[in-house]
């Protein structure tokens, strides 16, 4: 017989709520507690242990000269590296920082902000590191987080998703918001996979699960300008969760 | 003389980073600094210049644990501000996705965080092989906190379905009556939880605590209510700031709050629990005397057992309120921008989370100040530090280190909603 994999999960600047997508997944986290070796969890678990490791989730962005440090040695002892949510993937909301002027940033909230220790900058792991997969969202959905857990036990190429939110909006057969009535929505350029929940309650798409690769988000935003956003509206509505992602960056900055 | 250094590197079993450093002279502890190194990621200051409307989903991201706290006091502060009061309707609710949350965390943290500590296990995977139907049962009640804010919230972490004034889509009465015999179950689950917890061997201490909490003449306080001390602090939420604040320490991203006369003071089960003791259903309040609680309960390692009487409340409560839903109508108020500034205070499962914004009359923000519970908690954490270690001084550095881990776990510290955290090094020379 074979040695289980080793899954190690690591945090950098993030809410948590990703690796939450592990121990949201119920008994099957017992089941997965029997097919894989959880060798580093420190959310979960006392028991850590050292690499190398077969698989690195990594939650989070990078924001300090440690995280980077960091990151480069998780990256070395993995195998595989896969970055989970909006954080480790495009920066997170706290890379609105990357925008402003982060010195006035940091002194808005502490008292004394020469004795912190933070870039300037929130980045995703990818900025730093070869990342083997992304997977997206804020938070990411439990199913892709074990499709891909089993993929990689089964040896198989995991399957998600490469349409936009649309689609999934389609089949479950949700009244387009944007269509029907005239609710800006970011449906048509962002990747699918939280099974367009805002729709199914009459909102528009925030972009939580980042933008799909090689939509135009400018026809887009077009039409939301002539659905009465300013342009301020539209840096903001791109300028969000998934702020660093390339595609957001550049389409907020065209409007500002 | 004999020193001695602990250091705890890298504090685990709770949501975030941090470190503690312990120093011990001939005996006596001199210095204890626990030690937030969670990076700051500046939420007060990204939300200048963003819309009011996209506060409770901005701040919602502090924490994937509490996003539904953080949405709440959000959308409490902005009403506030703009002089909307919801419908009962909505507020009833709002209480009832706000249960789920209390529910998820607290048996997230109780059964699968806390619980190995008391076991001498690493994790609750362990103690699925020496006690699978307790760990079964606990991730089938966290599961149905997880469903309540699924089906009220659109999502488990981070809801779609909240907003200022409301909620986007009242639930289908329907999915809402769906939820009543598993929270019919959840009554029982947290109760026998709570009994099976009761038997651990708690460590001995007594903490010397302010509680501080909302308080409610009518109800257990979720999302209502002023805020009142166990010395008889009785202030609007509004008035928060005049009583308490926060300072920056060098060693830690975490701000600490105190009161402004300098008193450090405790948020959260403990505290929660002892002022509004009265307020619980006769069928909690049984459950705490027989899992030994008094109606003061000063032992924080007991706080597991408080954390499995407030579940069992809390389905108690989503079960009452599932029983008597009537769709909001509309689902949610009318929100016209005020120029403004509004105050909102919530029980997040780790105490009272408080926001205030100020708004201009587009709805812009112009200042956001937010309160977490962990930061107001860590004056508390160390003096509880200090207690603990002094009292075990004479444990071998690896008991010693243990025993302060558990010290910092009784408080379900949310590292990542305090920066605004733990790695123990005890200097004993």
């Amino acid at each position: 017989m074979t040695a289980p994999l080793r899954l190690a999960v690591w945090k950098f600047a993030s809410c948590d709520g990703c690796q939450l997508a592990l121990l949201e997944s119920g008994d099957l986290l017992l089941e997965l507690a029997e097919a894989v070796e959880i060798a580093h969890f420190a959310e979960a678990s006392s028991s850590m242990r050292e690499g190398p490791w077969d698989l690195s989730l990594v939650e989070g962005s990078i924001t300090t000269a440690e995280d980077i440090a960091r990151i480069r040695h998780i990256r070395e002892n993995s195998r595989l590296l896969v970055a989970i949510g909006a954080c480790a993937t495009a920066g997170g909301i706290q890379a609105l920082r990357n925008v402003a002027d982060a010195g006035a940033f940091a002194a808005a909230v502490y008292p004394h902000p020469e004795i912190l220790d933070a870039l300037e900058t929130s980045t995703p792991v990818s900025d730093h590191v070869a990342v083997d997969l992304e997977l997206q969202g804020c938070p990411i959905s439990s199913a892709q987080l074990l499709e891909v857990i089993t993929a990689l036990l089964s040896g198989r190429k995991p399957q998600l998703p490469v349409e936009p939110v649309c689609f999934e909006c389609k089949r479950a057969g949700h009244p387009c918001v944007l269509v029907a009535n005239g609710t800006p929505c970011l449906g048509p350029v962002t990747t699918a996979g939280c099974g367009a929940l805002c729709p199914a309650v009459g909102r528009g798409c925030y972009g939580c699960f980042g933008p799909l690769p090689g939509a135009v988000p400018a026809v887009l935003s077009q039409r939301l300008a002539e659905l009465g956003l300013h342009r301020a509206e539209l840096t903001a509505l791109y300028r969000s969760f998934a702020a660093a992602a390339p595609a957001n960056a550049e389409e907020a900055a065209r409007h500002e | 003389m004999s020193e001695r250094t602990i250091t705890l590197d890298a504090l685990t079993r709770v949501e975030g980073e941090g470190t503690l450093d312990l120093t011990i002279r001939d005996g006596k502890v001199t210095q204890c600094a626990f030690r937030i190194f969670e990076p700051p990621r500046y939420f007060e200051a990204l939300l200048r210049g963003r819309a009011a409307s996209e506060a409770p989903d901005i701040t919602a991201r502090i924490c994937g644990i509490c996003p539904v706290a953080y949405v709440m006091s959000a959308c409490q502060a902005i009403e506030a501000g703009w002089g909307v009061t919801v419908s009962p309707e909505i507020h009833a609710l709002r209480r009832m996705v706000y249960c789920g949350e209390w529910i998820q965390s607290h048996v997230l943290h109780a059964a699968m965080l806390h619980a190995p500590d008391f076991l001498g296990l690493n994790d609750a995977i362990e103690i699925a092989r020496v006690a699978p139907d307790t760990v079964r049962t606990a991730l089938r009640l966290k599961a149905l906190g997880s469903r309540l804010m699924e089906v009220i919230g659109g999502r488990a972490v981070h809801p779609v379905n909240t907003r200022l004034g409301g909620f986007f889509r009242a639930p289908d009465p329907a999915a809402i009556a769906a939820l009543i015999p598993d929270l019919e179950w959840g009554v029982g689950a947290a109760r026998s939880l709570a009994l099976d917890f009761a038997r651990f061997d708690f460590p001995v201490d007594n903490g010397d605590y302010l509680f501080v909490s909302l308080v409610h003449p009518e109800t257990y306080p979720i999302l209502e209510g002023r805020i009142g001390s166990s010395d008889g602090l009785d202030i609007p939420v509004d008035a928060f700031h005049d009583h308490f604040c926060e300072d920056q320490v060098a060693h830690s991203t975490a701000l600490h709050g105190r009161m402004r006369d300098g008193r450090r003071y405790l948020v959260g089960p403990l505290a929660r629990y002892a002022n509004n003791y009265v307020q619980l259903s006769e069928t909690a309040k049984e459950t705490a005397a027989l899992c030994g609680l008094d109606p003061v309960e000063r032992n924080p390692f007991r706080s597991i057992l408080i954390r499995m009487v407030e579940t069992q409340y809390a389905c108690e409560e989503a079960l009452r309120l599932a029983r008597g839903y009537v769709p909001p109508q509309p689902a949610a108020m009318e929100m016209r921008p005020v120029a403004s500034v509004g105050e909102g205070c919530t029980e997040a499962p780790r105490g009272i989370c408080h926001h205030r914004y100020r708004t201009d009359d587009s709805g812009i923000i112009l200042e956001a100040t937010i309160v977490p519970p962990t930061s107001q908690n860590q004056p508390q954490i160390e003096a509880d530090l200090a207690r603990v270690a002094q009292a075990n001084v004479d444990l071998d550095d690896d008991a010693l280190r243990h025993r302060c881990e558990q010290t910092i776990r009784n408080y379900d510290p949310c590292i990542s909603c305090a920066t605004h955290f733990l790695k123990l090094k005890v200097d004993r020379g």
